[in-house]
């Protein structure tokens, strides 16, 4: 419990209308890339929001969660990629 | 003085990153859109794990031991952001493109003499 | 053997940094995380010796991290800024003109290609779809297509990414 608690909340649920944002356009999309777009964004502002978790609550493991959270999703958006793709593994 | 400059640092951010999400939701072809999820995301990142690192300096100022880890470690998430990004992007780019998606009402597309002038 | 040397040491440092605030032992870290941080790094560098190093040791020169930095700072986040203001113009009124274009910035090592599409994705109104592996040239998707950049063809790399070429050519070779 920090002195800019109350600020940082404000932005999490500010960040939580782009991430209902980015819902939409993967539940709209018209083509499978479209999706993928939705969701290397979500992925981002996911990362941005437990940065903003853990500064709020002071905890650092969740900053740690965000770094591990972020690798791996550029690993799935890299292996969607290859498969839309038509590549073999 | 300081408190300003985080607020100001954290308005920007999510700015920048609801103008992504409303990007997604109005442009109309693949490509378009990742212009908005790639860049208004990354920039807004900066500026609002920036602001994560000034509160965690200012709290180490006045005395905490813990703040300054959590100032290193978000600079490696955000480090992490802007390398992993562009780089995903540019992946999903191409795989639009080789999967048949073409980018609607194009004035030039240089890509598609590309196999045809190797053979 | 060189390669091996250098992922090694570049995952300790990493590990390093990751564990900062553990203990009182050495400075700010304990013996456990370092004696693990060792074994890690040692069995990492031997899996990724071939992959991250690849017979080429130019950027072990100070030099060219002090530049990388200053470019960092200096015309690469300027450009990011102007980028992010063009999108939100064209996300508010919906002007666009896109286009696939191909540059040719004659740029011959993999990392200067890499830090260029980077670049060019993060700057202002490009994002770069697909490489010609043979050439080096870059196919880019541009936002809103200048007519005067297209009477010569491959387009002129100045009007997709004003003189990033220069900084990485100065860089990574």
């Amino acid at each position: 419990m920090i002195e800019f608690y109350n600020t940082l909340l404000v932005v999490l649920s500010l960040l939580l209308i782009c991430i209902l944002m980015a819902i939409i356009r993967i539940i709209l999309g018209p083509t499978a890339p479209d999706r993928v777009v939705g969701l290397d964004t979500l992925n981002t502002i996911v990362v941005v929001g437990m940065v903003i978790f853990g500064a709020a609550y002071n905890l650092v493991i969740i900053v740690d969660v965000a770094i591990v959270y972020a690798l791996l999703s550029f690993v799935s958006t890299l292996f969607i990629a290859k498969y839309l793709e038509g590549g073999r593994f | 003085m300081f408190d300003e400059i985080i607020y100001i640092l954290l308005g920007i951010g999510v700015f920048f990153n609801i103008l992504a999400g409303v990007g997604l939701l109005r442009f109309p072809d693949v490509y378009t859109r990742l212009h908005a999820g790639t860049k208004c995301t990354t920039f807004g990142s900066i500026f609002i794990c920036g602001s994560v690192i000034l509160v965690a300096l200012k709290m180490w100022y006045q005395g905490g031991a813990e703040e300054s880890v959590l100032a290193l470690h978000t600079a490696i998430a955000l480090i992490a952001i802007l390398i992993t990004n562009p780089t995903g992007a540019h992946a999903i780019a191409r795989a639009a493109y080789r999967s048949g998606v073409k980018p609607a009402a194009a004035v030039v597309d240089d890509l598609k003499n590309k196999g045809r002038r190797k053979k | 053997m060189i390669s091996f040397i250098i992922t090694t040491v570049i995952c300790f440092i990493t590990y390093l940094l990751l564990t900062t605030g553990s203990g009182t032992d050495v400075w700010i870290w304990s013996y456990e995380e370092i004696l693990i941080g060792i074994i890690l790094s040692l069995i990492t560098g031997f899996i990724a010796r071939n992959v991250f190093v690849k017979n080429n040791l130019r950027m072990l020169n100070p030099i060219r991290w002090l530049i990388f930095l200053v470019y960092v700072i200096g015309p690469f986040f300027v450009g990011m800024a102007k980028a992010n203001i063009d999108v939100a113009y064209r996300v508010i009124t919906g002007k666009i003109k896109p286009g696939i274009v191909r540059i040719s910035p004659n740029l011959k090592t993999d990392l200067g290609i890499t830090m260029l599409a980077n670049s060019i994705t993060l700057t202002p109104g490009t994002l770069s779809v697909d490489i010609d592996e043979d050439e080096n040239d870059l196919y880019v998707h541009w936002i809103n297509i200048k007519e005067e950049a297209l009477k010569k063809k491959p387009v002129d790399y100045k009007y997709v990414c004003n003189g990033f070429p220069k900084w990485i050519r100065r860089i990574a070779e």
